[in-house]
């Protein structure tokens, strides 16, 4: 029989249609190949058995027509969204005996549209991290390789590598600073993060939530078109969510780009850029101009300024959001002297070292007397970079940049400055701060044969134009490199 | 990246760091609190490229998207759950949370 881990999401839902296959069998060739690469670790916990019951429940429901939208689909959720009776971890110790009594917005919405979960995905704790090792539950490995292994880029570093392993047809994911994006082009796969307000993020585990956004990784543009029209929706328990339509995004794949105007920001070409990344970024102007579209310089000018203000705004908002996690009503409780005693040691022994340092800073910057310096100027800032933004929309109508500034780094390299890692989300982190929709599509190899990305970011609420240029980019780019399965014996 | 690249300044000292962790509610050994207010000193540093940006009559940006914040009828619409609240608690006791003594 065909292999049925290399379909894309929208074969394996057109073979389900077509009667070729069942969600059943579907399902199960998907468990066989995430039992078969334990290795990676890209699970924190697998829910096989409730997995295969999902798939016969979808069968019966295709029997009788009820076809939702991912249909069967074996799909993975990374660890962050709450899921009523599966544990949920955010990747951290101090929950790692959680398991929550409800489901959130986005899984439910999945949920009714048929989804067959196999289990949750590994990340950065609290999606605090760009390679995926600040797990508590340990790195995951990129299924790219080298004579060493890779990081697969962070926070989402489970649900991109499980993607591209074929281990599931896609999965969600959530991006905060690039979250979404940097894994999808550290493994050679495509991720969307939508305009904020599009995905509730009632349920999800919070880590900013000015800027935290729900996204799906997927293997094809298609595909993820098809993720996150189940995954969107006006949601009244997330008082950001947006009330909006969410418009059929499966029809935007493939639409024409001709005489659309693609800005292209001279701040993004930065010194110390791999020329692999600047011939990329060349080639994708080139495909994208083949295509009919019309190329337009740009300028951005506070980008510069992006990533020092996200790091007084994301950690301050972390200061405040995990200060929940006290030892009270849930998670870990490490006792001590007294009531204040208990609560730093329980913090102290459920967090690790980025996720405190992280809220050390947010506590510094909130702190009296630090307020208006960090905090008030960085939204200020933040304000600066909203408006360089509106400006480019005079003359583009979206915009062209590498995803990342690396191709996918070895497993353990020592970072002495942590700022060095921050570096990650360069290109990434100015739409979270603006709030757009931003994605990255697989592009190219670099010379050792690593993929790499581009990213396509739009106008608010206008991911339409952004499948769009993301589709032509990929038909151009001709991407289907696949890693080998080395870590099947 | 040259540019990017942190200036180590005497941002924050040790006794900022004892602060820090208090109002944090973490634990620093003694032995770390110099490294943390290296590394808390690196990124701070870093982050004081911000004074550069010109910000005068900006306003501070409070939302990602513009819109009001929505409104809700203030009645009960949920509830009865509290064994499943429970559920995840460290120690229970008779539809109780147990917490440590508070007041002596």
């Amino acid at each position: 029989m065909t292999d049925l881990t290399k379909y894309t999401l929208d074969e394996a839902l057109k073979g389900m249609k077509r009667g070729d296959f069942t969600s059943v069998e579907l399902t199960q060739a998907h468990i066989n190949a995430c039992e078969n690469a334990t290795e990676l670790n890209a699970f924190v916990t697998t829910s096989f058995e409730q997995a295969l019951e999902e798939a016969k429940n979808s069968d019966l429901r295709r029997a009788k027509g009820e076809i939702g939208i991912i249909e069967g689909a074996p799909l993975g959720v990374k660890d962050l969204f709450c899921t009523d009776g599966v544990k949920t971890t955010a990747g951290s110790n101090i929950l790692d005996q959680f398991e929550p009594t409800y489901e959130s917005s986005v899984t439910a919405n999945m949920n009714s549209q048929g989804m067959v979960m196999l289990g949750k995905l590994n990340l950065d704790e609290f999606a605090m991290g760009s390679s995926n090792e600040t797990s508590a539950y340990g790195p995951v490995i990129n299924p790219w390789k080298k004579e060493e292994n890779l990081v697969p880029g962070g926070s989402s570093g489970g649900s991109a590598a499980a993607v591209a392993a074929d281990l599931c047809l896609g999965a969600t994911a959530t991006d905060t600073g690039g979250s979404i994006r940097q894994p999808a082009s550290f493994t050679g796969t495509v991720g969307i993060k939508p305009t904020y307000g599009r995905c509730s993020r009632w349920g999800t585990v919070a880590f900013a939530s000015s800027l935290d956004q729900a996204g799906p990784i997927a293997k094809t543009v298609k595909d993820a078109a098809i993720l996150l029209q189940s995954m969107a929706g006006y949601d009244e328990k997330d008082s950001t969510s947006l009330n909006v339509a969410v418009p059929d995004w499966r029809a935007s794949c493939g639409k024409s780009i001709k005489g659309q105007r693609i800005g292209i920001p001279k701040e993004y070409m930065i010194e110390g850029m791999p020329d692999d990344i600047k011939i990329l970024w060349d080639k994708g102007i080139e495909w994208l101009e083949d295509s009919g579209a019309e190329i337009v310089p740009i300028s951005l000018p506070h980008t510069k300024y992006a990533l020092p203000a996200y790091y007084v705004v994301a950690p301050a908002e972390a200061s405040s959001n995990l200060a929940r996690y006290d030892g009270m009503r849930y998670g870990l409780r490490t006792n001590g002297s007294d009531l204040n005693d208990t609560y730093a040691r329980t913090r102290t022994e459920g967090f690790g070292d980025e996720v405190k340092r992280r809220i050390m800073i947010g506590t510094y910057v909130l702190s009296a007397g630090y307020y208006d310096a960090y905090y008030l100027r960085a939204q200020k800032v933040r304000a600066r970079i909203v408006e360089d933004f509106e400006n480019a929309w005079h003359k583009c109508d979206t915009i062209l940049t590498p995803t990342a500034p690396s191709a996918p780094f070895a497993l353990g390299r020592k970072v002495v400055d942590p700022v060095e890692m921050y570096l990650n989300d360069i290109f990434t982190v100015t739409t979270n701060l603006a709030g757009l929709p931003g994605i990255s599509i697989p592009a190219g190899l670099n010379a050792d044969g690593l993929p790499l990305g581009l990213q396509i970011i739009g106008k608010a609420l206008d991911e339409d134009t952004v499948f769009a240029t993301a589709s032509a980019l990929e038909s151009a780019a001709a991407f289907n490199s696949k890693p080998a399965k080395w870590w099947i014996k | 990246m040259e540019f990017f690249v942190s200036n180590q300044k005497n941002v924050v000292n040790v006794e900022d760091v004892k602060k820090i962790a208090r109002l944090s509610r973490l634990h620093v050994e003694d032995t770390e609190l110099q490294s943390l207010a290296d590394d808390l000193s690196g990124i701070l540093g870093w982050i004081e490229q911000l004074n550069e940006v010109d910000v005068d009559n900006v306003k501070p940006m409070t939302s990602a998207v513009a819109m009001k914040s929505p409104m809700r009828k203030d009645v009960v619409s949920d509830g009865g759950k509290r064994d499943q609240i429970l559920k995840n608690a460290p120690k229970e006791d008779d539809g109780f949370f147990v917490v440590p003594r508070s007041v002596e």
